[in-house]
């Protein structure tokens, strides 16, 4: 339970951060592409006979590449494609997995999590990754941030954007393979993009967006975790409902942004109004 | 600002740009050289290729042909040198970023990889965020600011990159007299610290009065030198052919009904009274 506890936080904090790129980019569906397009991967690897999370990580990348590839053409919106590659990836997994009837690779695990499995070998691996993935972002905040923001500066100050844009696609299929344990494949998009979207209603710049984000991400594994264990209900559902409850409340009470404030904000305005109405003069 | 011994600081040889879907190329044979500290305004009818001649400068649009040299090196070389002020900014405004973050950015070309912004730096940015007087809004995210003050950010980023060469795409078009002088007035500045500008404008008469140079260009370059001597009757009519009218004996370009580009909509109609 510990190893599960550490290991859903650290991909908590993982998904969080490299979560507000996707939110600020539009990567969303993308993101749910990568991690279904896992499933047929872990399937090869495993008919093969090779290493599981290679075969994710590729599979993950090929997918990102191949949405690229099919959306540059311009025969048809990047939408459209990933929709396609969403479900010929997802079907394609799933039809092979059912073939292979083993123990060792079960279904509801992939897709929902399978913490209490996380083992010794597994917590370095997901914290090696990690500590590489949020190296990354910190070594190269600076030109993601440009990249993300503004295209045609980091095109004036000759930025490689091709590279950077496919390096964020590599992060971010890498963060989704490292949580195929701890969420588990169906639901890693909506840690992805809860937390971000959390935190981009209460903070103003991207900094703080991300730290909040982590904090989210983290607390909602913490919680989420003791919630699938008392209630016995998977922990990748858990965390994520945890997440949600978390979106929702800032989303009503948020100072600012929030649909409770807006709205108070709208009926003090009206009172206003109402009392400096100008008195008809006959 | 570093010394710059190459005497011509921009050169543009034959260039050609071709836009995927078109025809005809944007730019053809585009060939013209720009000393140091010279203000140069870029002039022609729309769609005459003024914004993509600024989109492969900065490396937007890739030339079909031609190369572009600064200070006698191939563009890129030197990250920092050219800065570019588009006519509109395509950015997300809800982006979670502050009004220094954006002119921060202006100091990245410069930095480069791996470093973090310094004293000096920041210095930088605060001293463009009060040439354009906008210093008071510094840590506002951009998505409170008005368009007008959001123009100035980008500007007062461009500023923050200390550049060589300063492009500008129509910074008078739609904006009112007090901006327009407050921005002749910072070019005036620039150009006293020997920046090179390159301003595209749709006002010729202000080209002819403020501006060193001038480059009349209508996919090709019609003409290149002092305005007296590029804004010619006949340069005019070459360059804007059927828009251009003469009634009692003055010349009338209506720019109105620009043909296809890949320009963002919204140019108004302008009708330009030239003083002959």
């Amino acid at each position: 339970m510990q190893r599960g506890m550490a290991a859903s936080v650290m991909v908590g904090i993982l998904c969080a951060v490299v979560g507000c790129f996707v939110v600020l980019r539009g990567m969303a569906y993308l993101g749910d592409a990568m991690s279904h397009a896992i499933l047929p991967g872990i399937a090869i690897a495993y008919i093969l006979k090779g290493d599981i999370l290679l075969g994710a990580l590729v599979a993950a990348i090929l997918v990102a590449l191949g949405i690229g590839f099919l959306t540059k053409r311009g025969a048809i919106k990047e939408d459209t494609a990933i929709g396609i590659l969403f479900a010929a990836t997802l079907s394609l997994g799933v039809a092979l997995i059912s073939t292979i009837k083993t123990y060792a690779l079960d279904l509801t695990h992939i897709l929902f999590g399978n913490v209490l499995g996380v083992g010794e070998t597994d917590l370095i691996l997901i914290a090696v990754l990690g500590i590489i993935v949020l190296a990354t972002i910190v070594l190269l905040y600076k030109e993601l941030l440009v990249v993300s923001f503004d295209p045609v500066l980091a095109s004036t100050i000759r930025l490689p954007t091709e590279f950077l844009k496919n390096l964020l696609l590599v992060l971010m299929a890498l963060v989704v393979v490292v949580s195929l344990q701890t969420v588990g494949v169906g639901l890693v998009a909506a840690m992805l993009v809860t937390p971000a979207a959390t935190a981009y209603l209460v903070t103003r710049r991207l900094p703080s967006m991300m730290v909040m984000s982590a904090l989210l991400g983290a607390l909602a594994s913490v919680m989420g975790l003791y919630l699938s264990y008392y209630f016995n209900i998977a922990s990748g559902a858990a965390v994520v409902l945890t997440a949600t409850v978390f979106f929702i409340l800032v989303y009503l009470l948020a100072p600012q942004r929030g649909l409770l404030w807006s709205a108070l904000r709208r009926e003090r305005r009206m009172r206003a109004d109402s009392k400096t109405a100008p008195i008809a003069h006959t | 600002m570093s010394s710059i011994q190459t005497p011509a600081h921009l050169e543009v040889k034959n260039l050609t740009v071709v836009y995927p879907d078109n025809v005809r190329p944007a730019l053809e044979d585009v060939s013209f050289s720009v000393n140091q500290g010279t203000r140069l305004a870029l002039v022609g009818p729309n769609g005459a290729g003024k914004s993509t001649l600024f989109k492969a400068l900065v490396g937007l649009m890739p030339p079909e042909r031609g190369e572009i040299l600064v200070h006698g090196q191939t563009a890129g070389v030197h990250k920092e040198c050219i800065a570019y002020v588009p006519q509109r900014e395509e950015v997300d405004w809800r982006f979670p970023v502050t009004v220094s973050d954006v002119v921060m950015m202006g100091r990245y070309g410069t930095l480069g990889w791996f470093k973090r912004p310094g004293q000096r730096d920041r210095e930088i940015v605060m001293r463009s965020l009060e040439q354009l007087h906008i210093a008071d809004l510094a840590a506002s995210p951009i998505g409170d600011l008005s368009g007008g003050q959001q123009q100035r950010v980008f500007l007062a980023r461009a500023l923050a990159q200390e550049p060589h060469i300063l492009l500008m795409d129509e910074p008078f078009t739609g904006v009112d007299v007090t901006t327009q002088e407050a921005t002749l007035n910072l070019l005036d500045q620039l150009q006293a610290q020997g920046v090179t500008l390159i301003v595209s404008t749709h006002d010729l008469n202000l080209a002819a009065a403020r501006f060193d140079q001038a480059l009349l260009l209508n996919h090709r370059v019609i003409a290149y030198g002092v305005p007296a001597q590029v804004f010619t009757t006949e340069n005019l009519l070459h360059a804007y052919g059927a828009q251009a009218m003469f009634i009692e004996g003055k010349m009338i370009l209506d720019e109105c009904c620009p043909p296809d580009e890949h320009h963002a909509v919204g140019e108004s109609p302008s009708l330009e009274l030239l003083e002959q």
